[in-house]
């Protein structure tokens, strides 16, 4: 039961968005950016890095979606998704991936544990300075949108194979594009 | 030291919007959203729970310049620290009071915030579009807290620096870079 009156009929972080459409589109635009715009990590990489810190937060909604973005990314590959979730060390990913997951993870607690080392550790496995740019960002933007899931008491569906639709069609169609499925109703307060 | 290339003499956030102007353009737009137009809660009280949020997280940078916006907007600096220290006892509205206690429950975990602490403010007066906007300034700052510390950004100890800055947040907003220029890094 949400805390607010949310639109009904919308999971998480869509009735939010629909609940308040003025914050919504820059919501929707710092996403689409971070996980879907020119970048040399992969889409399916973003989106390992979102799931993670959505797993380490335990927000179910945005870890089930994020981890089926995902997994859409990565030729459906669910198996991976739960690694990265439970324990991404012993992950099929590359080294780089590793270690800017560190720091993904550092970031989700506190910004002022990422130390230089971690950072020259994932400088020397091949990442860039955008690249951690992008991972400190990624992780950062993923507290938020955790606790604006949670902390309206969105509800947050158990349903699978919902998840796994409407991660395809994100992964798909992109952010925005499917935004606009529940922002085009005016809302009611 | 900053951990990546940051543009020299850009300090906490404006360095890495500078950065990476892809990323600033949404951020800015959702500041500006949040503690700039119109809404029934004051852009003062707004900038108080961002303050707050920035304090309770012990990032220098953006308490510091929140602070100074809110006391720009409210023409009074000790109500800030006081909310900063103790803003149970801060001349603040119990209503905000109420939308503080939620914030500091999110800036945690969103999961912590119950159904009474809502049912509290909303007996205060609190609507719900006003504690959508707490529960997402109190997380929006838990992203830009994190962005500040996580790059190791330049966070200067200098409160001129930090009203000069309030001066430009209060009057103009987040869509325009208050920091221009580089600064003297010395």
């Amino acid at each position: 039961m949400p805390h607010i009156a949310l639109p009904p009929g919308h999971a998480g972080i869509r009735s939010a968005m629909a609940f308040r459409p003025e914050t919504a589109r820059p919501l929707n635009a710092l996403v689409e950016v971070l996980l879907t715009g020119p970048s040399t990590l992969t889409r399916g990489e973003r989106e390992l890095i979102a799931t993670y810190v959505s797993s380490l937060n335990c927000t179910h909604f945005c870890h089930s979606i994020h981890g089926a973005i995902a997994a859409a990314h990565l030729g459906g590959d669910e198996a991976l998704v739960r690694q990265v979730k439970t324990d991404f060390t012993q992950a099929a990913i590359s080294p780089k991936l590793k270690a800017l997951l560190v720091i993904a993870g550092k970031v989700q607690k506190d910004g002022k544990l990422v130390t230089p080392a971690d950072v020259e550790a994932a400088r020397n496995l091949g990442a860039t300075d955008i690249e951690i740019h992008d991972t400190v960002l990624i992780a950062a933007a993923f507290c938020m949108y955790n606790r604006y899931v949670d902390g309206l008491g969105t509800e947050q569906p158990d349903d699978e194979a919902l998840y796994r639709e409407r991660g395809r069609r994100v992964a798909r169609d992109g952010y925005v594009a499917v935004s606009e499925e529940y922002l085009t109703t005016p809302a009611t307060h | 030291m900053p951990h990546i290339a940051l543009p020299e003499g850009f300090p906490g956030i404006s360095a890495g919007l500078t950065y990476r102007p892809e990323t600033a353009k949404p951020m800015r737009e959702l500041a500006h959203v949040l503690l700039h137009d119109a809404n029934s809660l004051t852009p003062g009280e707004r900038e108080l729970i961002a303050t707050y949020v920035s304090s309770e997280n012990n990032c220098h940078f953006c308490h510091s310049s929140h602070g100074a916006a809110a006391a720009c907007h409210l023409g009074d600096p000790s109500v800030v620290e006081k909310v900063k220290t103790d803003f149970l006892s801060a001349p603040v509205s119990d209503k905000l009071k109420a939308l503080l206690a939620i914030a500091g429950k999110v800036r945690q975990d969103g999961k912590l915030v119950t159904a009474a602490d809502v049912e509290a403010a909303r007996k205060l007066g609190a609507t719900d579009i006003e504690i959508h906007d707490t529960v997402l300034i109190a997380a929006a700052f838990s992203m830009f807290n994190r962005y500040v510390d996580g790059l190791g950004t330049w966070q200067p100890h200098d409160p001129d620096m930090y009203a000069q800055m309030g001066k430009h947040l209060a009057a103009e907003g987040y869509t325009a870079p208050s920091i221009r220029q580089p600064l003297q890094t010395t």
